[in-house]
């Protein structure tokens, strides 16, 4: 029993300080973030390999999800006659609540275990160390781009998203189940409102990007540099920012949507 | 301690004073005297784990000692701010034992690196600098190769490439010579002595390659056990009362420092039988 306590007592204090090292690391990385703006090659080159590299991924996952819920609302409203509004079920769906989340859990299985792996090999290989002692501050010359680079390209994906998504949905409802071309479009455009909609699905998007990208340079640059530390930091990545995501995809929804 | 050496303190670039040093339980430095003159191949010796790297680290202000002084051209390390302690790394090079090249950056791009972040020169001027100190380490024609491409030794001359870029005043130099082959290393002895004349650098080598290291350090200081156990010329060492720089100068394997780890007794270890472990 006694031991038990102990070892909770050992997960917290390990918990707390993680979470201070995690946030001294964010406002050093913040502080470089001006550095990157002034040298936009280096965030070119962190877009293309977070972001545009991820497109393929997150549209083909879009077209998917867009087309398995036309299928899933088709069944449902046609019981109500209501299958007109299927346009409405998969564009809320999408741009509410699955364009964000789903985006941002693949974004952190693709992009954001990469950006782990690669930066807590840099540490493994004392490329870090090395910048260092070159007076080159690896925060601000490796961490700060990619980190932005992640912000960025989170609500763009999860753009992408939500339009292939949309149009996988008309594929499906419009194309092979019949419904009418002018509804799907016009109740869609009719119910679905740009501040309350649109733009809280961004801003979800938004807070994924930084946590989930925050949670991927983090795990990397606090990595034990060894190849099995590596492996679990990678994991880890995955792992935590899956359970940030629906965390906050909750208090999110709350924040924006309950009161409705 | 280090009054064999005896220098005046405008001679002496890095001097480190009563240094202490633990991590965790494990004391590594417990009141270390060292003395690294300017323009002088100073090596820091000893067996491996003796924190011969830890005080490298310590000297370019990576890590921070638990006591006592660690001075670079004046200045206390320790104690400097952020900003001044980048301006004084920028005169500082470090070859770490792996290069530490930047994978994604061919031959070019990682000596040019120090130069583009900290200076404002034009890009031809930089690709002279660049071609020059790579001619200087040989490596000239290897410029468009990605540091995959090369081998161990080339990509620490490389490496040094990058560490003499910012012209220094110091380089230290991390294990230089461990798993080279024997052409690699003659060719890195060579360098780092003719380099540090033909540039007037100090250069601090830590390694426990005695043959090689002996060869072109002008002194020499043993550590062991977190103290200094012996110092001085590499001539004055070969003849040193101390048994145990000797078994370590002349690789003895066995002295003061015993071929077994502590063990309980052998016959005893043996009889005990089924007891595993």
């Amino acid at each position: 029993m006694l031991e038990w306590i102990r070892h909770l007592g050992r997960s917290g204090i390990d918990f707390f300080e993680k979470l201070g090292r995690g946030n001294l690391f964010l406002a050093r990385t913040l502080v470089g973030v001006p550095e990157v703006l002034a040298r936009p090659r280096l965030l070119i080159s962190q877009l293309l390999s977070v972001g545009v590299l991820s497109f393929m991924l997150i549209a083909i996952s879009g077209m998917f999800v867009g087309m398995v819920l036309a299928l899933q609302g088709y069944n449902t409203l046609v019981d109500f006659g209501a299958e007109e509004s299927l346009g409405v079920v998969v564009a809320l769906s999408i741009v509410r609540e699955l364009g964000p989340v789903v985006t941002a859990l693949l974004y952190a299985g693709r992009a954001g275990s990469a950006l782990t792996a690669e930066i807590g090999l840099m540490k493994a290989t004392e490329q870090l160390s090395g910048m260092e002692m070159m007076a080159v501050d690896p925060l601000h010359r490796v961490i700060a781009p990619r980190f932005l680079a992640g912000i960025i390209s989170m609500p763009l994906l999860a753009a992408v998203f939500s339009a292939v998504g949309i149009w996988g949905g008309y594929f499906v409802g419009v194309g092979l189940l019949g419904v009418d071309e002018g509804a799907y479009w016009s109740q869609m455009q009719d119910k679905v409102d740009f501040y309350d909609d649109i733009l809280n699905g961004v801003i979800k998007s938004v807070v994924f990007g930084v946590v989930t990208t925050w949670i991927a340079v983090f795990e990397g640059y606090d990595t034990i540099p060894t190849s099995e530390g590596v492996s679990r930091a990678t994991t880890r990545t995955v792992v935590h920012s899956a359970f940030a995501v629906l965390g906050l995809d909750f208090v999110l929804t709350a924040l924006m949507f309950g009161d409705n | 301690m280090a009054e064999a050496a005896n220098p005046s303190k405008s001679d002496v670039l890095v001097r480190l004073r009563d240094l202490h040093f633990s991590r965790g339980a494990h004391r590594i430095f417990d009141g270390i005297d060292l003395d690294i003159p300017r323009g002088k191949v100073t090596a820091i010796m000893g067996p491996s784990g003796t924190g011969k790297t830890t005080l490298l680290r310590l000297i370019g202000g990576q890590l921070y000692p638990d006591r006592g002084s660690v001075e670079v051209d004046g200045e206390e390390v320790p104690s400097l701010r952020r900003g001044q302690l980048y301006a004084l790394r920028k005169r500082m090079g470090m070859l770490f034992q792996s290069g530490a090249l930047l994978t994604d950056l061919d031959v070019y791009d990682n000596v040019a690196f120090p130069l583009r972040e900290h200076t404002d020169l034009p890009e031809s001027m930089i690709r002279d600098l660049v071609l020059m100190k790579l001619q200087a380490v040989g490596l000239r024609g290897a410029r468009h190769l990605m540091p995959s491409e090369l081998s161990g030794g080339m990509a620490r001359r490389v490496a040094l490439a990058r560490a003499i870029a910012l012209d220094p005043m110091m380089i230290m130099y991390d294990e230089p010579f461990t798993g080279q082959d024997p052409i690699s290393m003659g060719a890195l002895v060579q360098l780092i002595r003719q380099l540090n004349d033909a540039l007037g650098l100090t250069s601090i080598i830590v390694s426990h390659d005695v043959q090689e290291t002996a060869a072109i350090s002008d002194y020499i200081y043993v550590i062991s056990n977190g103290k200094v156990v012996g110092q001085g010329t590499p001539d004055a060492l070969d003849r040193t009362d101390s048994e145990w720089v000797r078994q370590f100068m002349q690789g003895l394997p066995d002295g003061p420092v015993p071929f077994h780890y502590p063990a309980p007794d052998y016959r005893e270890d043996l009889l005990q039988g089924g007891e595993a472990g």
